[in-house]
């Protein structure tokens, strides 16, 4: 691909690139957890999208009346001198603490009534979609909230270690030229990746969740609590959105309630099944949705130097995840049949 | 075999991903006979009969029907050419009717110009029929999942009646039925034969093939060991030609002697339309054996005792302290094991492998604690120890559990609650579906697990091992025990008549 569109493996394209790679790795997390048990979570877009707005609400430093003066929040917790906790120390950990409550207790009510009254996760998770993505937007009016604290803003797009190309002729190099590496966000997205992988392969949870996909029935007549780790397997799906909220609100510098909103569904559950995760429950890895989240930026920045227009992109990214779920069938039936 | 042969196999050879599943197997189904078809699991029963319905292609070898080339390439085919092949699962559709599952892909129809409809009186006329052939006293329209096992049966025979089916092969038929549903089946599988069709009968259940057969073949590992007329074949010869030696005896000697301190204590444990007013105790060392019909409420009070149910009244008690929580979890921390009767559904993790499903019960002691971490070399190890305990044959401790046979999947079911180290068994039909070898070591099993000091609930619906391995047994009927033996009092007619006492009524 680099040999034909040479802009691709530009040192400038591949940093770029990997910036998009570490909120939707956070998020794909948790959708890798939820599906490995048989169920979906629809909800993590409206999650990423509320708990943005959740943010911006206590921690905007300004707001601007004509914009937000139509919130039902205007006044209480967002004046013209900003949100909540505008101007007090820890205001950011409390917002960053705040999103993450967000999540997770979205997370606990869909786990709640999943489990608890043993309903679809389709149909529940479908209903937080539609009652937190509208929440989000009634709430702030379809606007955004700007001027976040710049201790917040640096977690989207901060970095630890960068590189500049080039010769150094002015005493001050240019933000824009400088290319970043090791960044906030890549340590978050990758610190939780590992955390839930380490989970997952080493721990009494991670073996429950796998059993549980593989056959509840069973699972459940062997001692392990279903309904517990069925709802907990949901809090860390909406913690997982809550990170990717945070790195993506911090790196557009504001309050979005449609940052997860339209095609970022498709991208969260098309990596998480393109990296192997099967949608017969009971096998998948975080390892192989990184490889899923890579390979889907990847796609998504090539199709976008070739020309293709965003619907083209998405008609294309559809058609793969297509060709992955079969790809998933076609390995289940050959399991099956070296058993038979 | 006398009288021309409907259906002649030459030489048919299977084989699946270069293991011989059937190899030159050559065979005669006598037209108007009942030919019995035995084999331990794995013999290649099932390729063959999957080979004569069509749904498998043969590697080699031909077959006659009739006289004519007969090479099916579907089951559709088969069942045009007048094969009928009643699955041991039910090729039925439980939210249709009686009449739209016989009916399903042939409804009588009427014109209307160009129209085309299903004609409704014809459909009940032909269903009425077709049912009463089978005697099976339903109106056409009842809905399918109203119907128990052995109905549902009659309606799978009425179906293939319906095709005018010429052969008719039963799979393990009574697996699900219940002692009177089984005998109403024989009787209509002796009227078959008496309206001149051929039956193919595949079942474990030696004595049903003795009393049912005309002729009788064996397999073994995929070869044809013996063919001939039942005459030729006492059990005890079928079970040593179906395991390639003599077996002396199907059931090892009871070794050791209960003891008088009570494990597992039920006190009139009641639940509506379930159970009444249940009372027993198990003691240590004891092998006590429940024995009912289908539906006397033997698997409804395992799931009761081991807290998957509820029960309204009465206690539960082990070595007498009532049981805490009513959960799984609960249960299994006070010391009581639970094998399912359907191994599959809820005994197994089947695309685990043998290893994670070894330890799965046991995996909060095989965590380090507090962080809840586990060590895989310690679970190896444990499952390892046990696999060879319990003389698992598997490939290794890292293939998947469906690879392996029946029996030995029952072993890993045993070994996986074994690692918890449980004082109470609760067995619900562990032997159903394995073959004769296999059940001799669960036998052997369960003796040995009594002798170490352990109760053992054992649950079964086939009563000669019931009087061959247990202590005392009890007999349920209706939700009820009405009726408890000692070993010294053990008659096969008393125990089915107590059986029998309420479900006659």
């Amino acid at each position: 691909m680099a040999a034909i569109f040479p802009d691709l493996a530009t040192p400038r394209n591949i940093s770029n690139q990997l910036s998009n790679v570490w909120p939707l790795l956070a998020v794909a997390t948790g959708q890798t957890l939820v599906i490995i048990i048989l169920g979906i979570d629809l909800s993590q877009g409206a999650i990423m999208g509320f708990a943005s707005v959740a943010g911006g609400f206590v921690m905007a430093t300004a707001a601007d009346p004509n914009l937000l003066g139509g919130s039902p929040l205007w006044g209480t917790v967002l004046t013209e001198g900003g949100g909540w906790l505008a101007g007090r120390s820890g205001s950011v950990l409390i917002g960053v603490g705040l999103m993450l409550v967000v999540g997770g207790l979205v997370g606990l009510i869909n786990g709640y009534f999943i489990a608890r009254f043993r309903m679809p996760a389709f149909m529940v998770t479908l209903v937080s979609l539609m009652l937190f993505s509208s929440a989000g937007i009634w709430l702030t009016q379809s606007q955004n909230i700007v001027n976040l604290p710049p201790e917040f803003t640096q977690l989207g797009s901060g970095d630890l270690v960068s590189f500049y190309f080039g010769e150094k002729v002015e005493a001050t190099i240019k933000r824009r030229d400088i290319l970043s590496f090791l960044t906030y966000p890549m340590v978050i997205a990758l610190a939780l990746a590992v955390a839930v992988e380490i989970m997952l392969r080493f721990s009494v949870l991670g073996r429950y969740i796998y059993a549980i996909g593989m056959n509840a029935k069973t699972a459940a007549i062997s001692g392990v609590p279903v309904r517990r780790v069925i709802m907990v397997v949901f809090v860390l799906s909406g913690l997982c959105a809550a990170v990717a909220s945070i790195l993506y609100s911090a790196r557009l510098g504001g309050g979005r309630p449609t940052i997860g909103a339209g095609a970022a569904l498709l991208d969260i559950i098309g990596a998480t099944v393109i990296g192997g995760t099967s949608l017969s429950g009971g096998r998948g890895k975080i390892v192989w949705t990184l490889i899923g989240v890579v390979f889907f930026v990847l796609l998504g920045n090539t199709l976008n130097y070739m020309g293709l227009s965003a619907f083209y992109i998405d008609v294309v990214k559809g058609g793969i995840i297509l060709a992955a779920a079969a790809l998933d069938v076609a390995r289940n039936q050959l399991l099956a049949g070296q058993a038979a | 075999m006398s009288g021309p042969a409907i259906l002649t196999l030459a030489a048919i050879a299977k084989a699946f991903a270069g293991i011989h599943a059937v190899r030159d197997v050559s065979l005669a189904v006598g037209r108007g006979r009942i030919l019995g078809l035995v084999g331990e699991n794995g013999a290649g029963k099932s390729t063959l009969m999957n080979i004569i319905g069509g749904v498998v292609r043969p590697d080699g070898g031909t077959m006659l029907l009739d006289g004519a080339p007969y090479a099916p390439a579907s089951p559709g085919e088969a069942s045009r050419a007048g094969i009928a092949f009643i699955h041991q699962e039910l090729n039925l559709f439980s939210n249709l009717t009686i009449a739209e599952n016989i009916f399903l892909n042939d409804f009588p129809q009427r014109r209307f110009g160009p129209f085309s409809l299903i004609d409704r009186a014809a459909v009940a006329r032909q269903a009425r029929a077709l049912l009463s052939e089978v005697s099976l006293d339903l109106p056409p329209e009842t809905p399918l999942d109203r119907l128990s096992p052995g109905e549902r049966q009659l309606v799978e025979v009425a179906r293939a009646l319906r095709l005018d089916a010429r052969i008719i092969i039963f799979d393990e038929p009574t697996t699900s039925l219940t002692a009177r549903e089984t005998e109403r089946l024989f009787a209509l599988v002796a009227r078959l034969r008496e309206a001149g069709k051929s039956v193919i009968y595949i079942s474990h259940i030696l004595t049903d093939v003795a009393a049912l057969a005309d002729d009788i073949a064996v397999l073994r590992d995929g070869a044809l060991i013996e063919a001939g007329a039942k005459a030729q074949f006492p059990i005890a010869r079928m079970i040593t030609l179906m395991v390639g030696r003599p077996i002396d005896q199907l059931y090892p000697p009871r070794k050791s002697a209960p003891q008088a301190a009570v494990l597992l204590e039920a006190i009139s444990l009641g639940a509506t339309g379930i159970i009444r007013d249940v009372s027993f105790a198990l003691h240590r060392g004891e092998v006590l054996g429940i024995f009912g019909l289908m539906g006397a409420g033997r698997t409804e009070l395992a799931r009761i005792l081991f807290g998957l149910d509820s029960h309204e009244t009465g206690e539960i008690r082990v070595e007498g302290r009532r049981l805490p929580a009513r959960s799984a979890r609960a249960s299994i921390r006070s010391g009581i094991a639970f094998i399912t009767e359907n191994r599959r559904e809820e005994g197994l993790l089947m695309n685990g492998t043998v290893a994670e499903n070894i330890a799965l019960a046991a995996l909060p002691r095989l965590a380090i604690t507090p962080a809840e971490l586990i060590e895989q070399g310690r679970i190896r190890s444990a499952a390892g120890a046990l696999a060879e305990a319990l003389n698992i044959k598997t490939a290794s401790l890292d293939a998947p559990a469906k690879s392996l046979s029946g029996g030995n999947q029952q072993k890993v079911v045993l070994a996986k609650w074994l690692l918890c180290r449980p004082s109470v068994f609760i067995m619900d039909e562990p032997t159903r579906g394995i073959d004769v070898g296999a059940k001799y070591e669960i036998y052997s099993i369960i003796d040995r697990l009594a002798g170490a000091g352990g109760g053992v609930l054992f649950i079964s619906s086939e009563l000669e091992e019931l009087l061959a391995v247990c202590d005392r047994i009890l007999v349920m009927s209706r939700g009820e025990i009405v009726g408890e033996f000692a070993r010294a009092g053990f008659d096969r007619g008393r125990v089915l008549a107590a059986a029998f006492r309420e479900a006659a009524a």
